[in-house]
């Protein structure tokens, strides 16, 4: 019998119907157990997540978020969109990393129809995972408040990733090499932080300022970024005209909305 | 003209006839899994069907059987979906309680004169609402619970029964001598009829499918282990029951003497089967060795600190994922596989224990066990004799129907066919496509008479209620104890009242049985329901059933959600019953807010292309191409070689005798000839393209690129010899594969037929690590050449080097026949593979082989002039290229994986698309046929229709949000999204029709423009919200 006071995490889970839903299901008739973390929501596709549902989960404290799709190469539909989960989970991590919540709160995995088993594998694993790291904020040894505050500046920023990703992004050949390659080469890093942390970072100063963050060593702080690189994009933003230095205090310039 | 006259005559005859003239297209007799699948394919095809049984419901043997093998299934569970669908067919007319009586006519107009037996309730009258049940004094033996737990006089046979009526036993009080009639007095509906009396119908139909099934081997009559005299012997029938959430202790496996649970369990195999001693059957029933695992692993699975003891003789893991099953019962902690015959001994009489004693290498042990499980066989039905007498039809030397070996599913009358286990022993999914292929060959008899007797299923209109505020029902389901044993269901019900928009809530046993589905229509009507959540199990096998019901209550069956609190809740957290309610409710929850938003969508219509493409021109794609082009449908036949006949070309003769060859050719000659079917050799398919109803797939030949449109695909492409790379294979002459013998024995080869001693060695390139199955067909292979060799040379020495011998079903009599012409059968391990050695000596050169005798406990060597290995049967090299193109997956051994093991044997999860032959799983030439016959039957429910129902779930485009990006149309490979003028200027446009429902452009749009209607980000992060909701 477990205490009432232990901790029991939530989990969100993006299941494709085709293979993981399928193997959650095998799982089921099999009875294989895993820890009651997972909530499930069905989609047609894991390629179907769209990045504002991670960041809205962790947002609203989930402590751990799951997409499952079929194994590459099967997927049901002709796009192979679990590829697009792929792509999208591996940016998700980065835009995660940067607002302060453990990447590894997130987890992306193939599971057949077929493999009941390895569902359960996967979910005790996860499960066990996510349990270790505790309460969402409380590995990153961060306030919730500052991470939901980078959630939104991250939701905020969806449409222009999207585009980024679209423009950018693009990997050819579709292959989990070809994904893991891309992701990982050399060139990669700077045209991501330049394209999608550095715009990530400023509408997170933007929001600091707005709310009341007056020093860059306060900004800095408050979320969890090294002073010179708050100090820098202060310094565009104020060329943007979007921030005023004033006396050492940054001030955001009111924009008529 | 001649055709218009007839079909003239046929409309006057039609509007002369009253309405309930009883005139059908064919009887379908014997309403188990088979009978139901064939009434429902020949249904869908267009044809009107008399679903005639004999017991109070449909259902048949799978009804009763808790779980299904290999993938621990629950039997009622995907089996009772197929009864409400069956009860809905307008075009299947249902006559339970019913027996055959006597037969006249012919083909294409046979009547059949039936025997309705007296209920004592007037089924249109009977609600089902179990009042009767209550009151009635009288306790019976329950004969759906094999009698282990008592049921009153009056009963609905079980809570899914259709139809979903009482009937009354014959041990009726008022039956026997009229002391009550309590029923009568307290039914509402006067349903009750003492006054009935059995009655004559006699329908005409034009053909008839016998589905009657089987009996299990009754061990009682020769008190076999004890059984009938210890309490504590029971049959698997009866296990099946003791391990069911509905049967006589809800799922708790208690023991018949004192209701204890057992923790010492031992099951015997092979009781009543391979046996030619009196009173049982000399054949294999094919199914037990399966289903004892099964049922190991579930008592395992009930009772984890029990031990077992499996006697068994060869186990018979043949087929598809079975060997893995094996693995995983034998892996099992205190679980013992234990080759012996057996015996049992006596009872303990103060505990009720049985003893058994078996032979162990240190000799023979007596052992007790608190519960004996008797793995009986299959035995033909008991009205076998009678059907033979008045369908005129001949039976084997068995008592089973006797059949065509080139064609399984045709009795030895014209006009009448057969499937299921009348055929012989078999599992379910051999069940169900055979229903499905004796659909074909009656559909083929019947084929000018589609259509003219069937009519569509008529649903009310529906209700408009975008202007009405959500009021959501919830039905919260207990499956039996599957969902109440472990979750509190008052308590999410009474969780659920309290969410936002909820306006009913309900609980229910069976939320599937057909009263509970229509009282869910009831409801939604009489509460004005509008949005509808049912918590039970998944939506992958029974939201369509759900769907429908809210179709037959007048409401879109968009507004319908299904909060899956078994699969994903209380079978994986079964022992951690407080927080498996809390999630339950978050479910529950999750499932109302996602049910508040949801839009109602209209499905489309897409035209059906009435041609047919079949991959691969093997004995497999032959015959299903053959079936179609014989109804009617242009057929196009892809063969990669350069003749048809595939694998077949390579057989000569089969274990029963066959001339395979003559067989082959004739069929080829058919489908060359044969003006609708269009083959296409030494052809590759580069390209596929399009969805059910509208394939066009691009075909490559020698010179020439073709793309042909086509409504359904059959991949049917075969499989191949594995070439083994063990046994000196390729480095001696003497060493061949068995199909090389078997040519060698039809070429009358000089140097084999010289040999004098032969030694065949069985799985070769399989049930092993690389290979975890078993091929299937090595065994009866072996049996086949050694029967032909010794029948040319009755001298020679064979001996067969086998693990276990696995000629199931009637293919035992060939081992047997084998055995008694003195063929050496030596068992070895996996772990002691036989040795072979090329030796010269004294001017003679042979082959030694060396292995391992348990019989003798020695070591032989066997000095053979010729070595047969059994070579596995693989899969076809390019499955998996092939399996991309049409989108349907393989399975983990690399042949083409079905949509369920059981209940959708030749179709794929992916629309339009089947399969049959070897590319499924190794099997034998008459299984072959008979699943071929089974996929071109699956394929005429699709082609005879004209248009096929595209789900409502698509994309659509909000022009006023559209960028104009193109990243939607980028990444829709299906083409379904182009840009189109607009006064507000180019904007994407979602062609419906080919819009697949995947939301990739939804995920992509950076403005939200697109959405995936069903699954729209408003209702993802409802869901989301409401999961996270608590934190």
């Amino acid at each position: 019998m477990a205490a009432p006071s232990e901790y029991k995490p939530v989990i969100i889970g993006f299941l494709c119907n085709w293979c993981c839903y399928g193997g959650a299901d095998l799982c089921g008739v099999s009875r294989f157990q895993y820890p009651p973390y997972l909530r499930v929501i069905r989609l047609m596709c894991s390629g179907r997540v769209d990045l504002e549902f991670i960041f809205r989960a962790f947002a609203k404290k989930a402590d751990g978020v799951f997409i499952g799709g079929c194994h590459l190469g099967d997927c049901h539909y002709n796009p192979e969109g679990n590829y697009d989960a792929l792509g999208n989970s591996l940016v998700a991590k980065r835009i995660l990393e940067n607002v302060g919540v453990n990447p590894e709160r997130l987890r992306l995995e193939w599971v057949s129809a077929g493999e009941g088993i390895r569902f359960a594998e996967v979910m005790n694993d996860f499960g066990a995972k996510i349990k270790s790291l505790g309460p969402l904020g409380s590995s990153e040894g961060r306030e919730l408040p500052d991470l939901q505050a980078g959630l939104a500046a991250a939701t905020q920023l969806v449409p222009y990733f999207k585009l980024v990703e679209r423009e950018r992004f693009r990997v050819s050949p579709r292959t989990e090499e070809g994904y893991q390659k891309f992701f990982a080469a050399d060139d990669f890093e700077p045209l991501f932080k330049e394209l999608v942390i550095d715009k990530l970072t400023m509408g997170r100063i933007m929001g600091a300022l707005r709310s009341g963050e007056e020093s860059a060593e306060a900004v800095a702080q408050k979320l969890g970024l090294d002073p010179a690189e708050v100090a820098r994009q202060l310094h565009l933003l104020s060329q943007q005209g979007m921030v005023r230095i004033d006396g050492g205090q940054a001030v955001p310039i009111a924009v008529a909305a | 003209m001649e055709f218009g006259l007839l079909q003239q005559q046929m409309d006057t005859q039609r509007a002369l006839r009253g309405a309930d003239d009883n005139m059908g297209d064919i009887m379908v007799v014997g309403g188990g899994i088979s009978g139901i699948q064939a009434a429902l394919d020949l249904s869908a095809s267009g044809y009107k069907v008399y679903l005639v049984e004999k017991s109070p419901t449909i259902g048949g043997k799978m009804s009763q059987l808790d779980k299904t093998f290999p993938t621990n299934d629950c039997s009622m569970c995907i089996e009772s979906p197929k009864f409400i669908e069956t009860d809905r067919q307008p075009n299947i007319e249902l006559m339970t309680y019913t027996d055959v009586d006597s037969l006249e006519g012919g083909p294409g107009e046979f009547t059949v004169t039936l025997l309705k037996k007296p209920r004592y309730v007037i089924e249109d009258k009977c609600t089902g609402c179990t009042v009767c049940v209550e009151y009635c004094p009288a306790k019976i033996p329950d004969p759906f619970n094999q009698n282990l737990s008592l049921n009153k006089a009056v009963h609905i046979y079980f809570s899914q029964a259709v139809p979903l009526v009482t009937y009354i036993d014959e041990t009726c009080l008022f039956l026997k001598d009229k002391t009550c009639s309590i029923c009568q007095t307290v039914c509402e509906n006067d349903a009750i009829d003492f006054n009935q009396k059995a009655e004559k119908v006699q329908v005409k139909v034009g053909a008839i499918l016998l589905t009657p099934g089987y009996e299990t081997f009754d061990p009682r009559p020769r008190n076999d282990y004890g059984y009938g005299q210890f309490a504590n012997v029971v049959t698997s029938m009866d296990f099946e029951r003791l391990l069911c959430s509905t049967g006589p202790h809800e799922g708790q496996i208690l023991r018949p003497s004192d209701k204890k649970h057992p923790h010492k369990i031992a099951w015997i195999h092979c009781v009543g089967s391979r046996q030619v001693t009196p009173g049982g059957n000399s054949y294999c029933s094919s199914v037990c060795c399966s289903y004892t695992q099964k049922q190991v692993i579930l008592a395992k699975d009930h009772l984890p600190d029990m031990q077992a003891k499996i006697f068994h003789n060869d186990i018979r893991s043949y087929g598809k994922d079975f060997e893995r099953f094996y693995q995983r019962a034998q892996k099992l902690p205190d679980v013992h596989f234990i080759r012996s015959y057996v015996s049992v001994g006596s009872e303990d009489p103060e505990t009720g224990d049985v003893s058994i004693r078996y032979t162990t290498p240190d000799g023979v042990v007596e052992e007790f066990f608190e519960l004996v499980v008797l793995s009986v066989g299959l035995a033909p039905p008991k009205d076998a004799q009678r059907f033979s007498e008045v369908f005129g039809i001949e039976l084997n030397q068995h008592g089973f129907c006797k059949v065509d070996p080139f064609n399984p599913l045709q009795t030895s009358r014209p006009g009448i066919f057969t499937s299921g286990a009348f055929q012989g022993p078999m599992d379910i999914p051999e069940s169900v496509m055979g229903a499905s292929g004796a659909g074909a060959q009656a559909s083929y008899l019947l084929k000018s008479r589609r259509g003219q007797l069937s009519e569509e299923r008529v649903y009310p209109e529906e209700k408009d209620v975008s202007q009405e505020e959500p009021k959501v029902g919830v039905f919260v389901c207990r499956c039996g104890a599957n969902i109440g044993r472990v979750v509190d269901v008052p308590g999410i019900a009474e969780y659920a009242k309290s969410l936002p928009g909820v306006v009913h809530v309900e609980e229910s046993l069976f939320a599937c049985a057909t009263n509970t589905a229509k009282a869910i229509s009831d409801t939604i009507r009489d509460k004005g329901l509008n949005r509808v959540v049912v918590a039970a199990c998944t939506p992958r096998t029974h939201e369509p059933l759900f769907r429908d019901t809210l179709r037959e209550a007048g409401v879109n069956q968009y507004f319908f959600d299904m909060a899956n609190i078994r699969e994903h809740c209380t079978w994986v957290h079964s022992k951690e019953q407080e927080a498996a309610t809390q999630k339950a409710k978050d479910i529950v929850r999750m499932s109302v807010a996602r049910a508040g938003s949801l839009e109602p969508l209209e499905e489309f219509s897409l035209p059906v292309d009435k041609t047919a493409l079949v991959v691969g021109g093997g004995v497999a794609g032959m015959t299903s191409a053959h079936t179609l082009a014989e109804q009617g449908y242009e057929t196009y036949l892809i063969e990669r070689a350069s003749d048809l006949g595939g694998m077949a070309n390579r057989l000569h003769y089969t274990l029963e005798g066959m001339d395979v060859q003559t067989f082959v050719k004739d069929l080829k000659k058919k489908v060359y000839r044969h003006p609708r079917i269009h083959a296409i050799t030494d052809a590759a398919i580069t390209h596929v393209d399009g969805y059910v109803g509208n394939f066009a797939t691009t075909v490559k030949t020698k010179g020439r690129v073709r793309t042909i449109k086509h409504g359904a695909a059959i991949i049917a492409v075969g499989a191949v010899e594995y070439r083994p790379t063990e046994y000196l294979y390729g480095q001696s002459d003497r060493v061949m594969t068995l199909l090389e013998m078997e040519s060698k024995i039809a070429q009358r080869d000089e140097a084999l037929l010289a040999a004098d001693s032969v030694v065949m060695i069985q799985c070769v390139g399989c049930r092993n690590e690389d290979r975890n199955y078993c091929a299937r067909v090595c065994c009866s292979g072996a049996m086949k050449n050694a029967l032909k060799l010794k029948s040319i040379k009755p001298e020679v020495d064979i001996y067969v080097l086998f693990r276990d011998i696995r000629t199931y079903g009637f293919r035992e009599d060939y081992y047997r026949a084998a055995s008694n012409q003195d063929v050496k059968f030596i068992r070895y391990e996996p772990d002691d593979k036989p040795q072979v050695e090329a030796v010269e000596a004294g001017g003679r050169s042979f082959i030694r082989v060396s292995a391992f005798d348990p019989i003798l406990g020695k070591k032989l060597e066997l000095d053979a002039d010729a070595v047969a290995l059994a070579a596995a049967v693989i899969p076809t090299p390019g499955s998996s290229e092939l399996a991309r193109m049409f989108k349907v997956p393989l399975g983990p051994d690399g042949f083409f994986q079905e949509a369920h093991a059981k209940l959708r044997p030749v179709d794929f999860a992916a629309e339009g698309v089947y399969l049959c032959g070897t590319a499924q799983y190794p099997k034998h030439l008459s299984e072959t046929l008979t699943q071929s016959y089974g996929a071109a039957g699956r394929v005429l429910t699709l082609l005879s229709r004209d248009t096929v129902v595209a789900s409502g779930a698509v994309c659509e485009v909000a022009d006023v949000d559209c960028v104009s990006c193109g990243a939607c149309i980028s990444v829709c490979t299906y083409g379904a999204i182009e840009f189109v003028d607009t006064p507000r200027g180019k904007k994407a446009k979602v062609n419906a029709v080919l819009c697949k429902g995947d939301g990739l452009c939804n995920a992509k749009c950076p403005t939200g423009a697109i959405t995936l209607s069903h699954y729209t980000d408003g209702e993802v992060f409802n869901q989301i919200d409401a999961a996270l909701e608590l934190l």
